[in-house]
């Protein structure tokens, strides 16, 4: 639910956006967090954390003393800050996964994740901008949760949707005879082994949570490989990709010198671009390696783009290359549009949108962005990785559950609690409630009716 | 022309309605109850129970802002008992069985002793409204009243038609006419109607009971009273001459007479009769129009729904002490009279069972509460305010809770004060209005304690904490219970802090924790911490470190409470805090949500149709995301609000 009242943080610097990330904070925590999380050092005569100035220090895990980067910080106490309120701002030297490990740290002591525009908001409402940055927010605003809520509901009709729809009917069964319990003393509400539900829900979080934090499906946007012959115009597609103006971010190595990832943020929704070796069958050695790597990237990438070379006659290695997308999401392009076409490509995958675009001159690229969002909105390019947490709020959202669950199941299960009475099945349903509420930003719902809905549904209530 | 203007007209003498004249009257208004049948005041048409989680718990706080339910419940119970003790304070509630005819004598007894309170005969036909503005009300014989505002609490009774079985007829209640003449007058104010359902179970004689096949249910060993430390005179002073010899009391109470209720189980051959019968139920062949509530469904929706339990709860109430009517909770029904007879004799306890009164369905027209705002007036005609079933609730309790407010809202506005709303934080009473004005209602609402997400907050035992200080305020609670109040507020902060100063060595404190100090421990604690633990209670800890003077029960439990469960009480304090500024922010009623450019179509269809007061009302409202509350939030500070 939204507030104002409490203290929001996020990456406020685009996507992998150079080699710079800021988390930022703003509300009555500010300074408590970071306090927390960043230790100065070499402050010479100048007094820790004095406001507006800058510091330099370490970022490290409150819990287990690691460190997680240097940064840059500085706390702005307020008012005479964006927001009005006080600020904090870290600014993380390191990679895109430092940034995030920051930003989950921020949310692990006490801050929510901030809502597209959120600071922006604040700042209005408290009277820090005025009418014509007003109109920008609600620009800002109705632009950001469109896509947002789109991507959204595309990740959630992943896997990890119905994950996180399983635990939650099962909270929703424990809770559900909690409250029918509570509010229906009279009535024969059939028993539920709590202790053991809970148990199982906290070992389906763990794993999930595990994943996350392990980097294994850490992601942080959808895997679009280019795939094509050599010389089609891979790479050059590629840089004109990046050269648009919102594009270019950072220049991740490659895993091989064959491959090379590039992080691009569309329109707010992060991609990472990954050029692949040209597969040929003619191959020497050194080559066909390269090749095998390509095929495996294209077997994990959620989108396809096959690149064909429309100045020159379709060649038997274009077929081939387009069988092994097999039933991807792919999408089609035709370059080097700037001279005559001789490709006939529409005999290549037909069934698809073919893109014809000129990587040299420009001519297509909007096209082709817009190709790639529709299969993105359209569901099409979305993995179906069982584990995959991709969202930095979702793996937070995750823990918060988990937290909830455990002092709900030690309520249930704790030695001196059960040897006398349990005499809190109330604060059982807080903490249910709780669990609930913390899944439900992964899921989009809230605890409301819907326990109701399944006390009156499971049990015959008839006192 | 009426002679003169009433400050407050109640249309309805049921638990709104007097709670509302009773309000409004002892805050100085001058005030008219007008109802049907004088006979038939504070009539309880179904259940004989008052209290249960949720709704006890609004008892405590209509009591605790200067009420009457509680009160008269204390005067006139044949039984009450306390619910959840062993789940936690939070649920812990009150249920009294009442002795229906006592408790609307002693209402009426308590209407007709009150200043500035005329009790009048008369069935109110039409409202008088000038410039939408509320101006009096017109009864059928043609007598027109005047009055500064007007609370509508009629219950069933608008449109009320009873069907059992293949009859069906206008009625309010069985036995009473139905106000045909008002749903009309409402409908052409432009009032949007709605239609609602419920069902009554049938009474049976209790001198045709076995009661050695029931189970016995008796009423606490102690004194227990809705009322908060008020010294109640039971209206039965020599009860035990007036109890019924037939109900069988194995062991009466000593502090007070009560009478037990009688638990039996319905069996196939019963659920079999209610089978071959189901053509011959309204209900379930849809002949009712409207929703029926589904926390009691008629036994032939629980049979039809759950066909695999084979037996259900049947509880049979005793009316009151000297009548022989039964109660049998747990039977509501639609079934025509023969079939309830049937149904019936196929429970052991009951095979001779004669009725008394069969059980039926009504149905009856509502006005949806989108029309309201939180004070209980309608938007559409300034001074007309609605409580109770009228809003599309259900019960006693909280029809009182409504008529409360809306006595106190109309008698603030008459006398120019600003309105009374509660905040979800502070009361049930709270969640109720907020939940009717910003929810469709597709079944009579009832109060639950799942509805409270403040649950740890309001409880039982600090609902004069939370709303005795506004009751001294708006004048319905005495100086002296005030200061009682106070004292227990003081007390408890107090002994909290002088708990925490008493140091307490581990081998003491190891006498109360049944077993060795676990690791925490063995340095010694102090005396809070000790009360903390799952197994010390106060008492205990009142031994091993005596308070400078020994402390009322009632208030060594709320200490009690307020130390264990500190730290969830902050947590819900801060979830609180975080919302306060959004439920303090207002939105102007005449608000123009069209030119809040970017809602989204579902978003500004519900804001333009519930018209929320605040900003924390719209987030709640369904089908208003976060996103449309950041636009709002945008658009009224823009235009300076």
């Amino acid at each position: 639910m939204l507030s104002l009242d409490d203290t929001i943080s996020a990456i406020s610097t685009p996507v992998g956006d150079g080699g710079i990330g800021i988390v930022r904070l703003s509300g009555p925590q500010s300074e408590a967090i970071l306090r927390r999380l960043c230790r100065p050092v070499r402050l010479g005569r100048r007094r820790p954390f004095e406001s507006h100035r800058m510091f330099y220090g370490h970022v490290f895990d409150p819990e287990s003393a690691e460190v997680i980067d240097e940064v840059l910080a500085v706390l702005m106490r307020a008012p005479t800050t964006y927001t009005r309120e006080d600020v904090a701002e870290i600014h993380c030297h390191g990679s895109i996964v430092a940034l995030n490990r920051v930003l989950a740290l921020t949310l692990r002591c006490g801050a929510r994740l901030a809502q597209p525009g959120e600071f922006t908001l604040r700042a209005f409402v408290n009277g820090r901008i005025d009418l014509a940055q007003a109109e920008a927010v609600l620009d800002l605003i109705r632009a950001k949760t469109d896509a947002g809520q789109r991507l959204a509901m595309r990740q959630l009709q992943g896997a990890l949707s119905e994950h996180a729809a399983e635990i939650r009917s099962q909270l929703i069964t424990a809770l559900a005879h909690v409250e029918a319990s509570l509010d229906f003393p009279d009535d024969e509400i059939p028993s539920l082994d709590i202790a053991s539900a809970l148990h199982e829900v906290e070992a389906q979080l763990g794993r999930l949570i595990e994943g996350a934090s392990k980097g294994m499906v850490y992601r942080n946007g959808l895997r679009v490989a280019i795939v094509g012959r050599p010389n089609v115009g891979k790479s050059s597609l590629l840089n004109a990709l990046l050269r648009t103006d919102r594009a270019i971010v950072t220049h991740l190595p490659g895993t091989t010198r064959d491959t090379l990832e590039e992080m691009l943020n569309l329109r707010g929704v992060p991609l990472v671009l990954v050029d692949t070796a040209g597969i040929a069958s003619s191959a020497g050695l050194v080559e066909s390696l390269g090749i095998e790597r390509s095929c495996r990237e294209l077997e994990t990438a959620d989108l396809v783009i096959l690149v064909l070379d429309g100045s020159q006659v379709l060649q038997s290695e274009d077929f081939r290359i387009a069988s092994l997308i097999g039933n991807k999401a792919a999408i089609v392009v035709v370059n080097k549009m700037d001279i005559p076409l001789m490709a006939e490509h529409e005999r290549i995958l037909p069934e698809l949108s073919h893109i014809c675009l000129s990587a040299l001159t420009g001519v297509g690229l909007n096209e082709l962005e817009e190709a790639i969002l529709a299969v993105v909105f359209a569901g099409g390019a979305i993995s179906s990785d069982p584990l995959l947490v991709s969202n930095p709020r979702h793996v937070d959202a995750l823990r918060r559950t988990l937290d909830h669950v455990s002092s709900a199941a030690a309520l249930q299960s704790s030695g001196a609690v059960a040897s006398i009475r349990c005499d809190c099945e109330d604060i059982l349903a807080f903490s249910l409630r709780a669990a609930v509420t913390a899944l439900g930003e992964i899921t989009g719902e809230t605890v409301g009716e819907d326990v109701l809905d399944a006390v009156f549904a499971e049990f015959c209530i008839g006192k | 022309m009426p002679d003169r203007t009433y400050d407050v007209i109640v249309v309805g003498a049921g638990h709104a309605g007097c709670e509302a004249a009773l309000a409004a009257a002892r805050m100085g208004a001058s005030t008219l109850l007008l109802t049907m049948n004088l006979d038939l005041v504070a009539q309880m048409p179904c259940n004989p129970s008052i209290g249960g989680p949720g709704k006890g718990h609004l008892v405590r706080e209509i009591d605790a802002l200067g009420g009457e339910m509680g009160r008269n419940t204390d005067r006139t119970f044949i039984q009450i008992r306390m619910l959840n003790l062993s789940k936690g304070p939070a649920v812990r509630a009150l249920r009294a069985q009442a002795d229906k005819r006592l408790y609307s004598l002693s209402m009426k007894h308590t209407l007709e002793h009150t200043p500035n309170l005329d009790c009048v005969q008369g069935t109110t036909e039409r409202l008088l409204v000038k410039d939408d503005r509320i101006a009096g009300v017109v009864t059928q014989l043609g007598r027109a009243y005047a009055g500064r505002t007007v609370i509508l609490t009629t219950g069933t009774f608008l449109a009320g038609r009873i069907l059992s079985g293949e009859s069906s007829y206008d009625a309010g209640r069985a036995g009473e006419f139905s106000s045909v003449g008002l749903s009309g007058c409402l409908r052409g104010l432009g009032f949007e109607l709605g239609r609602l359902q419920t069902n009554t179970p049938p009474r049976v004689d209790a001198r045709t009971v076995d009661y050695a096949l029931t189970q016995p249910q008796t009423g606490c060993e102690s004194p227990l009273y809705f009322g908060h430390g008020t010294e109640v005179d039971p209206l039965i002073i020599d009860g035990v001459a007036w109890l019924n010899p037939v109900f069988p009391v194995t062991q009466q109470t000593q502090w007070r007479p009560q009478l037990p209720c009688y638990l039996v189980q319905t069996n196939e051959l019963t659920h079999q009769v209610v089978r071959q019968h189901l053509d011959r139920s309204p209900i379930a062949t849809g002949a009712v129009a409207g929703a029926g509530p589904r926390y009691c469904p008629s036994i032939e929706e629980k049979i039809l729904r759950f066909p695999d339990k084979r037996s259900h709860q049947v509880f049979l109430e005793p009316e009151g002490f000297a009548t022989s009517e039964v109660y049998v909770q747990g039977f509501f029904t639609s079934l025509p009279e023969d079939v309830q007879l049937a149904m019936l004799r196929t429970i052991p306890a009951l095979a001779t069972a004669r009725i008394i009164r069969p059980g039926y369905a009504i149905e009856y027209d509502f006005v949806p509460p989108v029309q309201t705002s939180a004070t209980l007036e309608t938007r559409r005609i300034a001074g007309l305010f609605l409580a109770g079933q009228i809003n599309g609730t259900s019960g006693y309790e909280e029809a009182a809770a409504q008529g409360l407010l809306a006595g106190i809202n109309a008698a603030r506005q008459v006398q120019g004060r600003p309105a009374v709303i509660l905040g979800r934080d502070q009361a049930y009473m709270g969640v109720l209005v907020d939940d009717i004005v910003t929810k469709d209602i597709s079944e009579p609402y009832r109060m639950l304690t799942a509805r409270a997400e403040y649950r740890l907050l309001l409880r039982h035992d600090n609902a004069d904490v939370r709303l005795s200080p506004l009751g001294h305020e708006l004048g319905l609670v005495s100086a002296t219970r005030h200061a009682k109040v106070e004292d227990k507020c003081q007390s408890t902060q107090s002994e909290l802090a002088r708990l925490e100063r008493t140091w307490i060595s581990p081998t003491v404190a190891a006498t109360v924790l049944q077993g060795a100090a676990p690791d925490e421990l063995r340095n010694g604690v102090n005396a809070l911490q000790l009360l903390r633990r799952p197994e010390v209670d106060y008492n205990q800890v009142a031994l091993l470190a005596p308070p400078p003077e020994s402390l009322p029960p009632e208030v060594s439990e709320h200490i009690a409470i307020e130390a264990k469960y500190q730290g969830y009480i902050d947590k819900q304090r801060e979830e609180v805090e975080r919302q306060a500024r959004l439920e303090r922010w207002q939105l102007p009623p005449d608000w123009d949500y069209g030119r809040v450019l970017g809602l989204r179509a579902e978003a500004l269809e519900k804001l333009l149709r519930f018209r929320p007061a605040t900003v924390g009302q719209a987030s709640r409202i369904y089908g208003v995301n976060p996103a449309d509350i950041s636009l709002l939030l945008v658009h009224l500070r823009r235009t300076g609000r």
